[in-house]
């Protein structure tokens, strides 16, 4: 397995008028590895998901894609490159069913000439296919609507649609956040599936337990800035949570009785 | 494993479904039908159906003439409702379809009766009109994300004031008699003991809604248009395309009831189809379109007519006052959505 990376972020910066929201952020994606970001709301984790995708470029600094310096200015460009994002929020169609949300904007076809028609058989067939891949087998019926999943089977559908569509960078927004206990560990086997499988996986979120469990990198942020950079085992959950949120500057402000900045 | 697992192209299934006990098969298969979204038009028709002929029984309801009579006004809302219905599917609104009857209406109207002729040029004239509407309602909703209830509501005002402008200017009037005669009034006005044409219209309208939205990747972006835009948009689905076309397709269904009133009752008039700003969504939504958009049929916008039909004449054949009808339709509205969505809920309910 290759261990060149795919993507390498140098010293990257992120101005909005008045705001940095990333600071001189550096750190690579390497194929077979979960690399975590992590930050409390704020910390710029969003920016970083923005200039990865193609929908914001960055003010200051360079990414280089295999090697080569790039700047990808559309969503477009950046799936090109195969960086696919699946997003908390916004990945499947509830009253689609499994096998049309997998193949949307894919769609197999078969006949022939101008009588082209959707080969919905194949679709399902794919769609189970792959999320049994992932170790989902309790989804046995394409047609089913994707509104009947669980959050965690409806992870595995949008992660498995982007593997099984090439992609060699999986972008997680957050893909726990909304998820129960037996949901969220459902979804951190899947992210260690795909791992395994040689994709390069970032994995954004703000649960330390979560980044603890499955990542091999670990990048902090805080307020735009990058706090901390390290290999798994090198820090304690505690130690993360406290590098995230910012405890020990917490600890001060609350214990040195000085006054609280207005800003 | 035997030869036969290792030929065929999945891995062996996990819960043999033979298994699965008969009644819970059986359950689960109306579970399914229960969960499609025309279920509730579906229930709606018949009952709706079988209330006026058993009670309309005697004044008539049930008789060939009176058949043909709703059928064909039904068939006449279905096809202003399955192409509004698509539309509404991809989660937009049109308002406008109603002045698109009338502006075909006085059209066809000013080209047959005022210039003496062809009523093809005037159905030709109609059609661009039509496809001039929708595109300029689709672009207007498309870029500038305004709502297309009020796009479309600006759009209605607008080109009934033009329409009556030019009306007025041309014959100084906003009703004139059209004098089609030919193939064009065989084709649009026709009818066989009273069945209009307008239900072949309907029909085969049925069949091409029905297999894009099922069987061509057409179908499946419409969906996924209404569902949830930005993902659409995200996987590649071109959500602009999609909306701009089946607002022209609306416009275009307007178009063809247009030409068929004008030459059934060789008049043209402004006012001519008023009525559907909201039946024709009133037909979709008591046949399961959503009306949020992503969930939806062709055939349920059809059941939903087909209500429509049966109501607005069967009061008249019980005897009822008229003026009742739209009270009726009010409820039997309330009474289809609220269906809709629980058997929606049951659908998407885990199992």
């Amino acid at each position: 397995m290759s261990t060149q990376p795919i993507i390498e972020f140098r010293n990257v910066s992120k101005h909005y008028s008045g705001v940095d929201a990333v600071v001189g952020l550096s750190f690579t994606l390497v194929p077979g590895e979960v690399t975590c970001l992590l930050g409390e709301n704020g910390a710029g984790k969003s920016t970083v998901i923005k200039m990865l995708t193609g929908l914001e470029t960055p003010t200051a600094g360079t990414v280089l894609v295999d090697g080569k310096e790039t700047q990808f200015s559309t969503p477009r460009e950046a799936r090109a490159a195969g960086i696919s994002t699946v997003y908390q929020e916004v990945g499947t169609l509830p009253l689609m069913s499994v096998g049309r949300n997998f193949v949307l904007g894919a769609e197999p076809l078969k006949g022939f000439g101008p009588f082209k028609f959707l080969d919905i058989a194949k679709a399902n067939r794919i769609a189970l296919d792959e999320m049994r891949k992932l170790g989902i087998a309790r989804v046995t019926n394409g047609n089913q609507l994707v509104g009947t999943l669980s959050g965690g089977e409806r992870q595995a559908l949008a992660i498995g649609r982007a593997t099984y569509f090439g992609a060699r960078v999986l972008v997680l927004d957050e893909p726990t956040a909304a998820l129960g206990l037996r949901e969220s560990a459902t979804v951190l086997r899947l992210i260690e599936k795909v791992r395994d499988s040689g994709i390069a996986v970032l994995f954004i979120t703000h649960n330390g337990y979560h980044a603890h469990a499955t990542g091999d990198n670990f990048v902090v942020l805080r307020r735009g800035a990058n706090v901390a950079q390290f290999s798994r085992g090198d820090r304690t959950v505690g130690e993360i949570m406290e590098l995230m949120s910012g405890g020990e500057e917490l600890a001060r402000l609350l214990t040195s009785g000085e006054p609280l900045a207005a800003d | 494993m035997t030869n036969a697992d290792l030929i065929a192209d999945k891995p062996p299934a996990v819960a043999p479904r033979t298994s699965t006990p008969a009644s819970s098969r059986l359950n689960s298969r109306i579970r399914s039908l229960l969960g499609r979204p025309e279920a509730g038009g579906a229930i709606t028709v018949v009952v709706i159906y079988v209330f006026f002929a058993i009670v309309g029984q005697e004044g008539g309801f049930t008789t060939l003439d009176a058949t043909a009579s709703w059928l064909s006004n039904a068939a006449e809302l279905g096809i202003i409702a399955i192409p509004l219905g698509l539309l509404m599917i991809a989660g937009e609104f049109d308002l406008s379809v109603g002045t698109v009857v009338g502006a075909t209406s006085i059209t066809v109207a000013i080209v047959t009766g005022y210039f003496d002729m062809s009523p093809w040029l005037g159905i030709g004239i109609a059609a661009v009109i039509g496809i001039l509407v929708g595109l300029v309602n689709g672009i207007i909703v498309v870029r500038t994300k305004l709502p297309s209830f009020i796009v479309t509501l600006a759009m209605m005002l607008i080109l009934a004031g033009l329409a009556i402008f030019v009306s007025s200017s041309i014959t100084g009037a906003a009703s004139i008699s059209a004098a089609p005669t030919g193939a064009a009034k065989d084709i649009f006005a026709g009818e066989w003991n009273g069945f209009g044409t307008s239900i072949v219209f309907c029909g085969v309208l049925l069949v091409i809604a029905t297999v894009m939205l099922q069987k061509t990747r057409f179908g499946n972006w419409i969906y996924a248009t209404g569902g949830n835009e930005s993902t659409a948009r995200m996987m590649g689905v071109p959500t602009a395309r999609v909306k701009i076309l089946l607002f022209i397709g609306s416009s275009l269904g307007a178009v063809l009831v247009g030409v068929i009133q004008t030459l059934t009752f060789s008049n043209g008039s402004i006012s001519l189809g008023s009525q559907y700003v909201f039946t024709g969504i009133a037909a979709a939504v008591i046949g399961g379109v959503l009306l949020t958009g992503g969930f939806g049929s062709a055939i349920g916008a059809v059941f939903g007519a087909l209500t429509y039909g049966i109501v607005s004449l069967g009061v008249f054949y019980l005897g009822w006052d008229a003026n009742l009808t739209q009270l009726f339709i009010g409820i039997l509205i309330l009474v289809a959505v609220f269906l809709n969505s629980r058997l929606r809920r049951l659908a998407v309910g885990r199992s």
